[in-house]
C-alpha cells in the first residue's frame, strides 16, 4: 500500500485501529527538477514546501523582482497607517533555511515539449515539473485613454502593490478638500474581490480625518458589491454618511486622463483622483505557453495536482487559474493551492498515488477603518464528481460587525502567512 | 513521530558548500498535508511568529478538543467556527496528531 493510499485511509479514519508507531519511516526519495515561476503567494509557497517535504527536490524559483510585496494590506497605505517597507519581505530565507534556488530574472517563454524554460538573461532550465504562478496582467486593451504609460501613470491602478500604492496615497494627500476620489472596478472575477471596497473605506477613513468634505465615489462594473456586501454597505453608512457612494452596474468605457475623467456609458465622473482598476486575466507566460483555457483570461487545473488541463507537466497557481465555485481570487488562496499543488508534485515524481481529498481554506480580512476589521472565511474539499472543490457544507461565514480585536488578527496574519512562504 | 533528518550533500556541493544547511529536517508525518491548511495563519509547522496561537507542540487532545468545541459553537471565536465547521472528525484528528508532534521551537 502507498504511503498516500495509507494517508488517504487515515484521513477518512478507516485505519483507526493502526498506531503511529505501525508507520514505517522510510519514504521513496522524489528526485526531480522542479521550476517554479512566479514568487508570490502560491510560487514561494510552493517553493518552500516542496523542500520542506522532499528535501531530494532540485528546487529553483524564479522571480524578477528583488523583494517580495505583500498586495493583502496595502490599501493600508492609502490611509497612511502602513508603509509599503512594512508589506516587504526578501527571499533569501527560502535558500538559507530550505534550500531553494532562486534566480532573479524573468520566464520568457516556455517549451511544454522539451520542457525547458528560457529567462530573460537568454539562460535555459530543465524541468520535470514546472510550477507556474503568474499572478494577473492588468488588461487595458478596452480602455482607448489608458493606452500609453504617461496616461497611466496619471490615472494609476495601484492594484499591484509597490510605487503605485505610494503614488496613490500622494495624489490623495495632494487633493484639496472637497474633492472626489472615484475608484472604477472591472467587472468580476479579478484579484482580491473585496479589496476596491476595502480601499474606498480606507480613503474615506483618511478624508473623513483630514478633508471631510471630500467624496468618494466606487463605480462598479457589477450589480453588485461583490464581496462582504452588507458589512461594507453597512460600513459605508454608518462610518461615512455622504462620503461614500456606492453606483453598481457602472462599467468603464473609457478614461479622459488629461481631465480625470471616468466615462461610463451613459455617463461621465469628473474626478480630482481617479483609481482605475481595470479587467485582469493570466499574466502572459500563461498565454505564451498555451495554459489559458477560459474566457481567453484563465488557467483550467485539475484541482487534485492544479496541473494544466491544457499542457502536461505544467502547474498552475493562484490568481491565475479557474477558480471552483466561490473561490475567491486571494493570496491566502494561492498559499493553500501551492500546499497541494506540492504535495501531488512529490506524489507525481514519486510514483506515488495523489491524495484523492485535498482541503483547501479562505481567509480574507478588510479593514474598513484604521483598526476596525471584517473578515470573510471559507473551507473547500474535493467533489470527485464535480472535480472540482466545493465549499464544505456549513462552513464559512463573515464577521458580526466590524471590530478591533479582528484588525488585529488580521495584521498577525500577514506576518504569519508572509513567514509561511518566505520564512 | 515520524521525522527523518537527512544529511544534505548534493546539493551543498552544487551550490560551493557555502550553505549553513548541515543537516534539514524532512517533514513526514502523514498529518502534514492536512495540517497545512492551518499553517497560513498558525505558522509553518504550527510555529506562529506572533500575534496568532502557536499550535506546535500542544497536547493533541486539547487541540482535539477546541476544534470539537469550535465546531459545535460551545467555543468563542471571530473566525474559527466558521472554519471548523468545514472538517471531518478523522481530519481533526490527523490535524492534532500533527500539531503534536512538532517541537515548539
Amino acid at each position: 500500500m502507498s504511503r498516500n493510499r495509507r494517508e488517504f485511509l487515515r484521513a477518512v479514519g478507516a485505519v483507526t485501529a493502526v498506531g503511529m508507531a505501525g508507520l514505517p519511516t522510510a519514504a521513496k526519495a522524489a528526485t526531480g527538477r522542479v521550476v517554479v515561476i512566479g514568487g508570490g503567494f502560491g510560487g514561494a509557497t510552493a517553493a518552500k514546501y516542496l523542500r520542506l517535504w522532499s528535501t531530494d527536490l532540485d528546487v529553483t524559483l524564479v522571480e524578477r523582482d528583488a523583494q517580495f510585496v505583500s498586495c493583502p494590506l496595502s490599501n493600508r497605505i492609502l490611509a497612511g497607517t502602513t508603509t509599503l517597507a512594512d508589506l516587504t519581505r526578501g527571499y533569501g530565507d527560502l535558500t538559507a533555511k530550505h534550500g531553494v534556488k532562486v534566480l532573479r530574472d524573468e520566464a520568457t517563454a516556455i517549451d511544454p515539449a522539451k520542457q525547458t524554460v528560457t529567462l530573460a538573461s537568454g539562460k535555459s532550465l530543465p524541468y520535470d515539473r514546472l510550477i507556474v504562478s503568474p499572478g494577473v496582467d492588468l488588461d487595458y486593451s478596452g480602455i482607448p485613454g489608458l493606452k500609453d504609460d504617461a496616461a497611466r501613470e496619471r490615472v494609476l491602478s495601484a492594484w499591484k502593490a509597490g510605487p503605485q500604492t505610494v503614488a496613490l496615497r500622494k495624489q490623495i494627500e495632494s487633493m484639496a478638500d472637497g474633492g472626489v476620489v472615484a475608484i472604477t472596478v472591472p467587472k468580476a472575477p479579478y484579484r482580491c474581490p473585496p479589496g476596491p471596497y476595502e480601499r474606498a473605506c480606507q480613503i474615506a477613513w483618511y478624508l473623513k480625518l483630514n478633508k471631510p468634505k471630500s467624496k468618494v465615489m466606487i463605480l462598479d462594473a457589477n450589480e453588485k458589491v461583490a464581496s462582504k456586501e452588507a458589512l461594507f454597505r453597512k460600513a459605508w453608512e454608518d462610518l461615512y454618511p455622504g462620503l461614500v457612494e456606492y453606483v453598481p452596474n457602472s462599467e468603464l468605457a473609457d478614461v479622459d486622463a488629461k481631465t480625470l475623467t471616468a466615462k461610463l456609458q451613459f455617463d461621465e465622473i469628473k474626478a480630482d483622483v481617479l483609481n482605475v482598476i481595470p479587467p485582469m486575466k493570466a499574466a502572459a507566460i500563461a498565454e505564451r505557453t498555451g495554459l489559458i483555457t477560459a474566457n481567453n483570461k484563465w488557467c483550467g487545473v485539475d484541482f487534485l495536482t492544479y496541473e494544466s488541463t491544457a499542457q502536461k507537466n505544467i502547474h498552475v497557481l493562484g490568481d491565475a487559474i479557474v477558480a471552483a465555485p466561490l473561490m475567491p481570487k486571494s493570496g491566502h488562496m494561492a498559499n493553500q493551492h501551492a500546499k497541494v499543488c506540492a504535495a501531488a508534485v512529490i506524489a507525481l515524481l514519486r510514483g506515488d498515488v495523489v491524495n484523492a481529498h485535498p482541503v483547501i481554506n479562505n481567509t480574507c480580512y478588510s479593514f474598513v477603518t484604521g483598526a476596525d476589521v471584517i473578515h470573510i472565511a471559507s473551507v473547500h474539499q474535493y467533489d470527485a464528481e464535480k472535480k472540482t472543490m466545493m465549499v464544505a457544507p456549513g462552513s464559512g461565514g463573515l464577521s458580526i460587525a466590524p471590530n478591533e480585536l479582528e484588525g488585529r488578527y488580521a495584521e498577525a496574519w500577514g506576518r504569519n502567512i508572509w513567514s509561511d512562504m518566505l520564512g | 513521530m515520524i521525522r527523518r533528518t537527512a544529511t544534505w550533500i548534493a546539493t551543498a556541493v552544487v551550490l560551493g558548500g557555502a550553505m549553513p544547511l548541515e543537516a534539514l529536517a524532512v517533514d513526514e508525518h502523514p498529518g502534514r498535508f492536512i495540517a497545512a491548511n492551518c499553517t497560513g495563519c498558525h505558522g509553518t509547522q504550527g510555529r506562529s511568529t506572533g500575534g496568532m496561537p502557536s499550535l506546535a507542540g500542544l497536547d493533541r487532545s486539547y487541540i482535539l478538543n477546541a476544534m470539537e468545541e469550535f465546531k459545535s459553537g460551545t467555543r468563542a471565536a471571530t473566525i474559527m467556527h466558521q472554519h471548523a465547521k468545514g472538517y471531518t472528525e478523522a481530519q481533526f484528528a490527523l490535524i492534532a496528531e500533527y500539531f503534536a508532534a512538532q517541537k515548539a521551537r
